[in-house]
């Protein structure tokens, strides 16, 4: 039994030591005088490698669910004879939840384990260590501008998925099921607030890339420099940053469309 | 470190999530960019019963939105329900005797409010009261109607 | 002797519960190559990294030039480290940089040379460590001897106070191990820094150091100009430098009895 409360006590210093030292990092990491030299290519290039590269799968899977909103959506709404309102139902869907939540996760898959796992081999072959003996603080000079570019990307990604979500969902509702085009946007137009769905989806992604960035440079940046090491973190990565996104997403959704 | 292209290809991807903004808030929000939009005035409504009315639901006038409910609130000494609904400022002709009317789109969707305009000369100003209305049609109590009338006639 | 560059009192290093440096007291002569011996797993990397402060000391002190690097706050510690150059033992070049730019990194971050100058100063190091050809390579199409010498490259680029060479030999040909060992002499009169070379090589090292620090069991065994180590009695030093498989110097990491370990004790 004490054993038992030994182990747990253990276990949560380790978990608060663990959030310590994350903090630092992201403290270290985000603030201090930006690194006039070396100018804005750091940053552009982390926003080519996390964003850009990004885009395809976002486009892509934003198309195909859109797709599938549509047709399931109009499956339901049908019978009741209300498919003008499919517009209302895939906007107010994808705005307020499915845009942002499965962007994020995309957006782990293919940047947040990219991140840890390029940190975490940059420690493990000592190129961390290289550049501090250089005197340039890789906390500044490698994870900073990751940091920022995830931080910036999220939301872009995230919007740019409910819009090909949207349009693919007119190509499947609209164009093949035969949806009044006229009724479709509407109806979305009428029900659809800009503050209150568009920006706090916005905000919803925002949030979202804070928190997978930070758990994505934090891993690879703590990594025990092996190759188990490292795939141990990137597994972290991905596994953290997935449950961090739902469970965020639970509570702004309690925030923002809570019962009032 | 990096090249030109990649350049051009993050300010694209910049652009492009721009773009995804500007179409969510205009095409798919109805945001419009027009500012006298954003200039209303006020008047409110007594009903007596407003059940299933939200604030911000739509207020409109033959199917065209002119404004949303601000606030629902009850007056106790009347006990009726008040609703207060922002009107754009350049509908103004509606006249004193207008009518209010709650109902809901389609069978099962939401609910707002509709005014009929009418013939009287003066306009409601801001801060006036609409009198005349038509309360929220209810549901249950049709249901019982019907079948307390079924059940006298047999 | 001459004046002391980095003194080191009572040094104490653990990783967790293995105690790696234990009562390391030494000082390191300004201005000479100093070799630090000892065999594999003794903490002679850590004993590098402890001087350039990448790891903390358990206890004790290790001053730098009069100055008490773990008193220094992270900024600071980067000040102090653009005066030290570190060759690493696995070179450690930046993956996403050219040899050309891994080399030049130093010079863009710490200076605002235009870019000729730049250019120059790179090709005159590069064609020191005889990679003057193999400026747009990058670091994975190097090998490991190569990477070594991009590496070093880069640690003298800015002219450091004191370098620090983690095994420079190994790893190399011949040819380049007699040219690695001129390189490192003239680099020491013609910058008049203070040096250390990690080594197994006993004979290379002996060749051109002026200064010798043995280590083993996390204790200096013996130190001083290296012919006094070499001729002192101490069975420990002897043992090492004549490389008898035992002695008190033991071979195998701790561990228990061999027979024991193998289940061999009944049979
Ligand atoms: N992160 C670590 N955790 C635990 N022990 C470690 C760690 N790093 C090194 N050690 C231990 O510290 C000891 C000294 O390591 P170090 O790298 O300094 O040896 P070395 O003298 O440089 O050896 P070599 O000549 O083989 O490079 C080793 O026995 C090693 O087991
Ligand atoms: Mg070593």
């Amino acid at each position: 039994m004490l054993d038992h409360v030994q182990r747990f006590g253990h276990q949560g210093l380790s978990v608060l030591t663990g959030f310590g030292r994350a903090g630092i990092v992201l403290w270290q990491s985000m603030w201090g005088a930006p690194d006039w030299r070396a100018g804005p290519g750091l940053l552009i290039r982390q926003l080519y490698f996390i964003g850009v590269y990004s885009l395809v799968i976002i486009v892509v899977s934003g198309v195909l669910i859109g797709m599938v909103l549509a047709l399931q959506g109009y499956t339901v709404l049908v019978r009741f004879g209300a498919e003008s309102a499919l517009g209302q139902f895939v906007s107010l869907t994808l705005l307020r939840e499915l845009g942002p939540v499965v962007a994020a996760l995309l957006f782990v898959g293919r940047a947040g384990s990219a991140v840890t796992a390029e940190i975490g081999l940059m420690k493990a072959t000592d190129q961390l260590a290289a550049m501090e003996m250089i005197g340039v603080d890789p906390l500044k000079r490698v994870v900073r501008p990751r940091l920022w570019a995830g931080i910036i990307s999220m939301p872009i990604l995230a919007q740019i998925f409910n819009m090909v979500a949207i349009l693919g969902a007119v190509v499947v509702g609209v164009n093949w099921l035969g949806v009044d085009a006229g009724s479709f946007w509407a109806n979305m137009q009428n029900t659809v607030e800009f503050r209150e769905d568009v920006l706090n989806g916005s905000i919803k992604a925002f949030s979202f890339g804070v928190v997978v960035t930070w758990i994505a440079i934090f891993q690879g940046y703590d990594a025990i420099p092996t190759s188990e090491g490292i795939s141990a973190a990137t597994t972290r990565t991905v596994v953290h940053s997935s449950l961090a996104v739902l469970a965020m997403d639970f509570l702004l959704t309690a925030v923002m469309f809570g019962v009032d | 470190m990096y090249s030109r292209s990649m350049e051009i290809l993050v300010g694209a991807f910049m652009l492009l999530g721009i773009a995804a903004l500007a179409f969510l808030a205009i095409q798919v929000s109805g945001l419009s960019l027009n500012p006298s939009n954003r200039d209303t005035y006020q008047i409110s409504a007594t009903f007596t019963n407003v059940a299933g009315l939200t604030t911000r639901a739509k207020v409109s006038i033959a199917g065209v939105t002119v404004g949303q409910v601000t606030a629902i609130h009850l007056d106790p000494m009347s006990v009726r329900a008040v609703v207060d609904m922002s009107i754009q400022k350049q509908v103004d002709y509606l006249t004193t005797d207008s009518i209010a009317a709650i109902k809901t789109a389609g069978v099962l969707g939401d609910q707002y409010v509709s005014i009929s305009v009418g013939g009287a000369p003066e306009m409601l100003q801001n801060g006036d009261v609409i009198t005349d209305t038509q309360s929220a049609l209810v549901l249950e109590d049709l249901v019982g109607k019907i079948i307390t009338t079924l059940g006298t006639n047999n | 002797m001459t004046s002391s560059w980095i003194d080191i009192k009572d040094l104490n290093f653990s990783h967790g519960p293995r105690v790696i440096l234990n009562g390391i007291d030494v000082s390191i002569p300004k201005g000479k190559i100093t070799a630090i011996m000892g065999p594999s797993g003794c903490g002679k990397t850590t004993l590098l990294r402890l001087i350039s402060s990448q790891l903390k000391p358990s206890q004790g002190t290790i001053h730098v030039a009069g100055v008490d690097i773990s008193s220094l706050n992270r900024e600071q510690l980067l000040i102090q480290r653009r005066r030290m150059g570190m060759l690493f033992q696995t070179g450690a070049l930046f993956t996403d940089l050219s040899v050309f730019e891994n080399v030049a990194f130093p010079l863009r971050v710490h200076t605002d040379l235009p870019e000729r100058m730049i250019r120059d100063l790179v090709l005159m190091k590069l064609h020191a460590v005889g990679l003057r050809g193999a400026r747009d390579l990058m670091p994975a199409e190097l090998s490991g001897g190569m990477t070594r010498r991009a590496a070093l490259a880069r640690a003298i680029i800015l002219d450091p106070d004191l370098i620090m060479y983690d095994e420079p030999f190994t790893g190399q040909d011949p040819i380049f191990v007699g040219l690695l060992r001129h390189l490192i002499r003239r680099i020491n009169q013609t910058m008049a820094c203070t040096c250390i070379i990690v080594s197994h090589d006993i004979n290379e090292t002996l060749s051109i150091s002026d200064y010798m620090v043995v280590l083993a069991d996390g204790k200096v065994i013996g130190h001083g100009e290296p012919e006094t180590v070499i001729n002192s009695d101490n069975p420990h030093v002897r043992q090492f430098l004549q490389g008898l498989p035992d002695g008190p110097v033991p071979f195998h990491y701790p561990a228990p009895d061999y027979f024991q370990d193998l289940e061999l004790e009944d049979a």
